[in-house]
């Protein structure tokens, strides 16, 4: 990249900071336009019911009121069918039975299901009045589990017949028919949990109706997609919406993908010919956003007695929820194609199935569907290399595909069809380097010890990351009156310090400094197109785009004053702070914004990029309780090329301490009857700062993607990936004197002390059947 | 989550406090720190028809140390236990669960009276009440009268206290020199609800054994009591490691905690052994 | 209800509806918004401000109950010229925020911790932000610039 101006790799303080940090950020419920209502979404009790009526007589009385409507409301509006919740992703017609109705007519099929929504004047007399709203609902029989659900005895969609939407299988080779002298048979299990952002959800939808314009903030991750949904659903023409994105607290693949409400607030608002504000609640945040990662799976290692692994075959089953939303595929695929994660295991068969039930949807949250395998598969790999007497760490480093065979295929995927590969990468430097950094040959005379009343275990897990999903993104930049840049992308922020990255691009490309640029992002009104920030794209999409566009204008700007000067193109000489020389004498930045210069552009590609690392836990489990404690947490990372090291770092730190929230905290937990029990912050425990103190990240350049420009590989969501892994597999070596397998997250206290307690009373049983 | 719509007093004196509650009927209730009742009420698991703010009303927010104990008076908050340097030999069992409340914002404003009155089985404050015997001074229309924590707590959130009732403050006894004492908690993560917790005194007689054993449960019983067959294990006995160990036992029998998601009632129960054992421990090797 | 409190320095009156939380009442009928509501239970901190000296949760507070005080939000803590503070600048060097929505929360907290605990210790400063949630940074970076502040608490009185 001719980058001379030393932006790109350096730790850059961010732009974003200096608002954010005196409280001028400006979120979704930060604004205020006069005369804006309030809804408040009424939600179904009933996991799984028939809706007889729903009377909103009492509610619609209250002090405030503005509005309230049901499904059928609704429905009668629609020709007898409410729109339906897209697929976004890898949609197929096996899925149409599943969508989602935007608002619930005829059935309920989950405890948060919207069934109405209120609007009223103050969002606590729209709450009043939700509460006012009587829902006869008739009870019928939940299905709890994926199991339940496969037997098809109580249908969540009668007319369809079945409760499985799909089965996917990741393929290579032979699995079926693979052999070899050893193997071993698991089952695993992970629990639902999800985002859980700080910011909830939230919307502004304002209608004007003398323009016939729709704007809606608080738009994020996908604007141009679900305006595209909305002006469907609603009758419009693309343009006349405009999905404004403004500051985003936190996202991690949950937040703007298409909800309900990103139908009802905006149909409300039409409706009443006023801007209706809609802010979840914290209990809705956790009931209702998109619910990720709980699945069983059965999984069997084939391999030599040296270790060298032959096969990996498996059936996994996710319990889905009730319905198909957006991204409700991505999990499912994602488990079916990378089982095998960075490892060369020449026969893989994976089949994953996507089963209802009555919980919250599923959508993609951080590294959907590569938590869930790498958990199954390091597990795995721990119990064949105990059993074949072989070090983990060995075993693993004599099957991590090498760089030699790279590009490397992944296992192929249908439904539909998709290929892919590893593109380049040295796997086994980044475990040299975690064992070296984590100094894992020290710790590891601690290995299952009983130290002052602790157990002590360590582990490690090698993880590949995909990141980069085409099919391409959109940049342009202005050059303005002052001479300064203004730059739009179509990526958008989520949080993770896009807009100083990408400045860094363009300033470096450009070679002026920081602060000539802005940058907006996201919001449609900047681009006619933009594709969005998840699959830990925006660096590599966006900044490529931005990259591009970049040397877009610098062209622009040469053609441009040549014509000017009746000269050729390349006598005209462009330096710094877009200086301007050649035979017509020099121009500044301010001259050639007055000549109302600008370029677009754009960066195309389909090929993923894949980061690579190693990370490794120390722990201790107290017997007495079952807590596990973390002593040490490490986890190196090759991004290929870090346009922010300090950015890139503190998005490493974030993914693993949510990735340890995962393995040993959180569960959006149901009771056998499927009502919800997770639905306060004493229920849903996230890692508070002082659960994980030792976390240490690193994060590399060591080999650059040759498939983009940049050489980038993105980094944003590695370090979850394999943290369940990790942390089970050295709670599992602290207890291996026991003799403990854990094979299900969360590794909760009383989860560890029931196994430890199992295992003793199986000890005590056995000298007794010894002697007799 | 907005609140629910309430009458609102904030008025000047104990006695009209206990007047607008008597005039209420049992459908309001007081409101001190808030920390307790906000979030009960964010939820709408409660919604009163009138809160009577105890923010005006002087004389309740002492902390006294005399020869007859510890008197909390009951908007003393969290915070000015800690801040109080003469608890640590006043009422060393104190200061050490108190510690473990919640957050620091919330040590801000949450207080005593606030405590007693909500009654949350896993809470610090009910389980030292109940473990030391506490008196609790309470006003209502006919004028003071005084409860032991024992007739106190009746229930889970349930207490003795009368709804035109307030709390004026409780009386901790004297704390005695030579005592031996602990308070082990475990939480899923510092400051959240204890899934058990054990508060543990006792007194040594001319040979060295445990006497006047007092041992209550945070968490881990219905309500805010004490153990008493787990106190008669220990009375009398040297304490050591087995007897340490075999009283924790009696205590996991003894304790009769509810389950749910997060911990099954057999992990709870014997939770509170291993804490009481550990606590045990900690108490015969303080100095 | 009339509500009278010194909001940042600045003497306010307010009428709200008697439910209304401190947090609210800051946010939308005062209009300063770097105060933010993440959980409306009193869990995650977001919604922290200094009231008389003390950090308090304001989702857990009635508008009503901090009438006649001296109430501080993130929007008090900018330095005199409006520039960033010591603390704040800290955290934009340690990169102690990512998406920011936790973040006035946690100013609130380190700066009326650091003001009456200038020597408070890094176990101190963790303890205290344990009542702070943040998802996206894992706190690490967090508690490191809050403790490289500490200096500039240590001139003052205390």
């Amino acid at each position: 990249m001719g980058a001379s101006g030393g932006f790109v790799g350096t730790a850059v303080e961010r732009v974003e900071d200096l608002r954010l940090l005196t409280g001028k950020g400006r979120y979704v419920d930060d604004i205020h336009i006069e005369g804006m209502l309030h809804a408040a979404i009424v939600r179904s009790a009933v996991p799984h019911g028939r809706i007889k009526a729903v009377d909103t007589e009492e509610a619609r009385r209250m002090p405030g009121v503005r509005a309230v409507f049901t499904g059928r409301d609704i429905a009668r509006e629609y020709g007898g069918a409410v729109p339906t919740v897209p697929i976004r992703l890898y949609p197929i017609p096996q899925m149409e039975p599943f969508a989602q109705g935007v608002i619930a007519v005829d059935k309920v099929r989950y405890v948060g299901e919207p069934i109405a929504i209120v609007v009223a004047d103050t969002p606590g007399q729209a709450e009043d009045a939700a509460d006012l709203v009587q829902a006869d609902i008739e009870s019928l029989p939940v299905v709890a589990d994926w199991q339940t659900s496969m037997k098809n005895e109580v249908l969540l969609f009668e007319s369809h017949g079945s409760n499985v939407v799909v089965t996917y299988t990741g393929r290579k080779g032979d699995a079926p028919g693979a052999t070899g002298p050893y193997s071993r048979k698991e089952k695993f299990s992970v629990q639902r949990h999800s985002a859980v952002m700080l910011e909830t959800r939230g919307l502004l939808a304002h209608w004007q109706e003398e323009s016939g314009r729709l704007t809606v903030y608080g738009a994020a991750k996908v604007p141009f997609s679900t305006r595209k949904a909305l002006a469907a659903h609603l009758d419009l023409a693309i343009e006349s919406i405009d999905m404004i994105e403004v500051d985003v607290g936190g996202g991690f693949g949950v937040r703007g993908e298409f909800y309900s409400e990103d139908f009802l607030v905006p149909f409300a608002s039409r409706r009443l010919k006023r801007p209706v504000k809609w802010i979840e609640d914290r209990r809705e945040n956790l009931m209702a956003s998109n619910h990720a990662r709980q699945m069983d799976c059965e999984l069997e290692v084939v391999c030599e007695r040296n270790g060298r692994l032959i096969a990996l075959r498996g059936k996994g089953y996710v319990d889905a929820g009730a319905y198909m939303r957006t991204s409700g595929a991505i999990s499912p695929r994602n488990v079916a194609q990378f089982i095998a994660g960075g490892y060369n295991i020449p026969h893989v068969q994976m089949e994953v199935t996507i089963c209802t039930t009555n919980k919250g949807p599923i959508g993609t949250y951080r590294g959907p569907g590569r938590f869930e395998p790498d958990f199954f598969r390091e597990r795995m790999f721990d119990m064949a290399a105990r059993d074949l007497g072989i070090d983990p760490v060995e075993f693993r480093r004599m099957n991590l595909v090498r760089q030699e065979q790279m590009p490397f295929p992944v296992p192929s995927l249908d439904n539909p069809a998709k290929v892919d590969e590893l593109d380049n990468g040295d796997y086994q430097f980044t475990l040299d380097t975690c064992l070296r950094e984590f100094r894992w040959e020290e710790k590891r005379k601690l290995q299952g010890k009983l130290v002052d009343g602790r157990y002590h275990g360590i582990a490690l897990g090698c993880f590949i990351q995909g990141a980069a999903a085409g099919p391409k993104e959109t940049a342009r930049i202005d050059i303005e009156d002052d001479g300064r840049l203004t730059v739009y992308v179509g990526s958008a922020s989520v949080g993770q310090g896009l807009a100083t990255v990408l400045t860094q691009i363009a300033a470096d490309t450009l070679e002026v400094p920081m602060d000539r640029i802005r940058l907006l992002h996201g919001s449609t009104t900047h681009l006619k197109e933009g594709f969005g920030s998840f699959h830990d794209r925006a660096t590599v999409m966006g900044g490529c785009a931005v990259l591009n566009t970049a040397a877009a204008l610098k062209t622009k700007i040469r053609e441009a004053v040549a014509a000017k000067w009746g000269c050729e193109a390349d006598q005209v000489r462009l330096g710094r702070d877009l200086a301007v020389s050649g035979p017509g004498g020099s121009l500044g930045a301010a001259e050639l914004g007055k000549m109302k210069l600008r370029a677009d552009g754009e960066y195309a590609n389909h090929k993923h990029t894949y980061s690579y690392g190693t990370a490794a836990a120390h722990v201790t489990v107290d017997p007495g309780t079952g807590r596990v404690a973390l002593l040490d947490y490490f986890t190196v990372t090759d991004a290929g090329r870090i346009i922010n090291p300090m950015t890139i770092h503190g998005q490493a730190v974030g993914s693993v301490v949510q990735g340890l929230g995962g393995a040993l905290l959180e569960n959006l937990a149901y009771d056998g009857d499927c009502h919800f029990l997770a639905g306060t912050f004493a229920d849903y425990l996230l890692p508070s700062a002082a659960d994980f103190p030792g976390v240490r990240a690193m994060v590399l350049e060591h080999i650059p993607s040759l498939s983009n420009p940049l050489g980038a590989k993105g980094g944003g969501e590695g370090g979850i990936i394999p943290t369940g892994g990790v942390i089970s597999n050295a709670v599992a070596a602290a207890l291996s004197s026991l003799k403990i397998e854990p094979k299900s997250l969360p590794l909760t206290p009383p989860k560890v002390w029931a196994l430890i307690q199992a295992a003793r009373s199986a000890r005590q049983d056995a000298p007794q059947k010894e002697t007799a | 989550m907005k609140l629910p719509d309430f009458q609102y007093f904030a008025p000047a004196t104990a006695g009209e406090v206990v007047r607008m509650l008597a005039a209420h009927a049992g459908e309001a209730k007081i409101l001190a720190g808030g920390q307790s009742l906000l979030p009960v009420m964010a939820f709408r698991l409660a919604r009163p028809a009138a809160l009577i703010d105890l923010r005006k009303v002087e004389g309740l927010g002492e902390i006294t140390i005399d020869a007859s104990g510890v008197r909390l008076g009951a908007r003393v908050r969290w915070r000015d236990i800690e801040d109080d340097k003469r608890l640590a030999t006043a009422h060393p069992l104190l200061v050490e669960a108190i510690r473990h409340v919640a957050h620091y914002q919330v040590r801000n404003r949450g207080t005593v009276g606030g405590s007693l009155g909500h009654a949350d089985p896993a809470s610090e404050m009910p389980c030292i009440a109940a473990t030391c015997e506490a008196e609790l001074r309470l006003l209502g229309p006919k004028g003071e009268r005084r409860l032991k924590a024992a007739q106190y707590f009746l229930g889970p959130l349930s207490t003795a206290l009368q709804p035109d009732e307030l709390i004026l403050e409780v009386h901790l006894p004297a704390w005695t020199a030579g005592r031996r004492w602990a308070f082990q908690e475990f939480a899923r993560r510092p400051g959240d609800f204890a899934l058990a917790g054990v508060a543990a005194y006792y007194d040594l007689d001319s040979q060295q054994r445990a006497s006047n054993a007092h041992i209550g449960v945070v968490g881990a019983c219905h309500f805010s009591a004490r153990l008493p067959r787990a106190e008669s294990a220990l009375n009398g006995k040297r304490v050591d490691a087995a007897t340490a160990q075999a009283v924790g036992r009696v205590a996991a029998e003894e304790a009769t905690p509810t389950g749910d998601f997060h911990a099954p009632v057999e992990y709870r129960k014997a939770l509170v052994g291993t804490l009481l054992e550990r606590a045990l421990g900690e108490a015969a090797a303080r100095k | 209800m009339e509500i009278s409190f010194d909001l940042n320095g600045k003497k306010t009156k307010v009428d709200v509806p008697v439910r209304t939380t401190l947090s609210d009442c800051i946010r939308h009928h005062c209009l300063q918004t770097g105060t933010h509501v993440g959980c409306e239970h009193g869990v995650c901190g977001a919604c922290t401000v200094i009231v008389d000296g003390e950090a308090m949760r304001s989702c857990l507070m009635l508008a009503a109950q901090a009438d006649g005080s001296k109430v501080v939000t993130v929007e008090g803590l900018c330095a005199p010229d409006g520039g960033l503070s010591a603390l704040q600048a800290s955290f934009r060097k340690h990169h102690a925020l990512q998406c920011g929505f936790c973040t006035p929360g946690f100013l609130t907290t380190a700066h009326a911790l650091l003001t009456q605990e200038p020597h408070a210790s890094k176990e101190r400063i963790r303890e205290v932000l344990s009542g702070n949630l943040c998802r996206c940074t894992g706190y690490i970076n967090i508690i490191e610039a809050v403790y490289q502040a500490r200096a500039a608490y240590q001139g003052k009185g205390g």
